[in-house]
């Protein structure tokens, strides 16, 4: 009986805590959702603020994504294969962005390629300009986005049983063919969802951004740099942003779930 | 005919081997855990290079230290059944069969054909469309048979063939190999440690221990 007792509070603290996590989660997004109506949403999603903004992010977003995937896919590949010296000076600086503040990240991009900076000044002299144009809203997104994507790319590379690769070089396949035929595909769910977590991560992106771009509308003005810009003025327009956000992230968290069930191999 | 006279340094113990293989013959591997019969297996393919030595079947020289030769592995022709079978799962029965050809390049009708013959060699006709992650441990491995047998290869290597196998399938799978061997006319070395899949299967048994030969017996010929 008292062995029941003890199961009985441990499942309660189980649930107790589950409960307090959730509301936590929940309660912010309620309380987002609860101020918005059908009348607003109509209003408000066509203003030209909203617009531009709606555009510029899903845009840029796509562009990051689709850069850091053609450079980090075959980037954590040869890492993963390769043993150098260093090696772990890299992975440490592939993961740095995750735990750099982003307006430090930001402030240090603006330092390379602001107009008197590291590299800005000589780009500078050739006529190119990077700071504050929409360019350096993909350079903010691809630097504390691309972790996700390369972290998880290196670590499905690794577990991939060799044996794979092996056999498929036995066979007279080349690396290049063993790559694109047999590698990719079998990482393909992990890769898929660590594409769509840098998609997110690069849409949310303000630090980093505001910092380095700037905030100018129909250039550097992504989604939450928006939000913050409508809070000083029009607070519904904020809200009706918010909720796109909201509504875009649940989308790619249900698409991330769903793939990774759809495409699970018996590997 | 195949041949391997090498060395490599381990990281317990120097692997030095030499072995002969006739053609339809199948030399069984024996050995306790880490003794280094699947080092020579990966040795042959060209996945790890000896520190000196030669090795060569009857058609091509795969490793020559003094003449500096080294084939990679894609130009070995060499079958090789990983120990798990490792078929590759996203693809069809028919794909996996077929992919060794693909790589090579080979026109498509032959492709179909061999692909067709070996599918039906097999027995695995019923089972070319579907996915390979869907079998079972015994049709893994006689996909992996049939894809390493349609490339028709100078040599055929079998990694523990009959691990994670029921009774039924290890019988079914011995029979197999043997006919592959047999009408192919190759030499086939098979790493195991069941001594009773090694009487079943093997002409020769060489048993292994820390890199070198304890014995090489012919006792156990086939009749």
């Amino acid at each position: 009986m008292r062995q029941r007792i003890g199961v009985w509070f441990g499942q309660g603290v189980g649930a107790f805590l589950i409960l307090i996590v959730c509301l936590f989660l929940s309660l912010p997004l309620i309380a987002l959702l609860l101020r918005v109506t059908p009348e607003l949403l109509a209003t408000h999603i066509p203003n030209e603020t909203v617009q531009k903004a709606l555009w510029l992010s899903i845009t840029t977003a796509i562009i990051s994504m689709a850069i850091v995937i053609l450079i980090g896919t075959p980037t954590a590949y040869f890492h993963s294969r390769s043993c150098y010296p260093g090696k772990s000076f890299v992975d440490t600086l592939i993961d740095l962005p995750l735990v750099l503040p982003p307006a430090v990240a930001g402030l240090a991009l603006l330092l390379l390629f602001g107009r008197t900076g590291l590299l800005g000044k000589y780009l500078n002299v050739i006529g190119i300009d990077i700071a504050f144009t929409t360019v350096a809203v993909i350079l903010a997104q691809i630097f504390v986005a691309s972790p996700f994507y390369i972290r998880q790319a290196k670590a499905l590379f690794e577990q991939l049983d060799p044996a794979y690769e092996e056999t498929a070089k036995t066979l007279g396949s080349s690396s290049l063919r063993t790559f694109l035929f047999i590698i990719l595909p079998l990482c393909a769910t992990g890769l898929t969802s660590g594409a769509i977590m840098t998609f997110a991560r690069a849409l949310g992106e303000f630090g980093a951004t505001i910092m380095f771009a700037g905030n100018l509308p129909g250039i550097t003005q992504t989604m939450p740099l928006a939000i913050y810009a409508a809070m000083q003025g029009d607070f519904d327009v904020a809200i009706t942003i918010s909720v796109l956000l909201v509504a875009i992230s649940l989308a790619i968290m249900l698409t991330v779930k769903l793939l990774s069930e759809k495409w699970r191999y018996n590997v | 005919m195949f041949k391997f006279a090498a060395s490599k340094q381990l990281r317990d113990f120097t692997l030095d081997l030499s072995i002969q293989v006739a053609d339809e013959e199948i030399m069984v591997l024996m050995g306790g855990n880490g003794a280094g019969k699947t080092t020579v297996l990966r040795l042959t393919a060209g996945l790890l290079t000896p520190d000196c030595g030669t090795i060569e079947t009857g058609k091509k020289i795969l490793y020559h230290h003094h003449s500096k030769i080294n084939c990679p592995v894609q130009d070995r022709n060499i079958g090789y059944v990983f120990q798990n079978a490792a078929v590759f799962p996203h693809m069809t029965v028919y794909d996996n069969v077929a992919f060794g050809l693909r790589a090579r390049g080979v026109d498509s009708q032959t492709l179909a054909n061999r692909t067709d013959e070996w599918l039906e060699r097999l027995a695995i006709s019923d089972l070319a469309t579907v996915r390979a992650g869907h079998l079972s441990g015994g049709q893994k491995q006689r996909v992996a048979l049939a894809r390493a047998m349609a490339t028709e290869p100078d040599l055929l290597m079998l990694d523990e063939p009959f691990t994670a196998l029921d009774q039924k399938n290890q019988i079914a799978v011995r029979e197999w190999i043997c006919l592959c061997v047999r009408e192919q006319k190759i030499p086939c070395l098979l790493v195991t440690h069941n001594p009773a899949d090694a009487e079943a299967v093997g002409d020769r048994i060489c048993v292994i221990d820390r890199g070198h030969v304890l014995e090489d017996s012919s006792s156990f010929l086939r009749s």
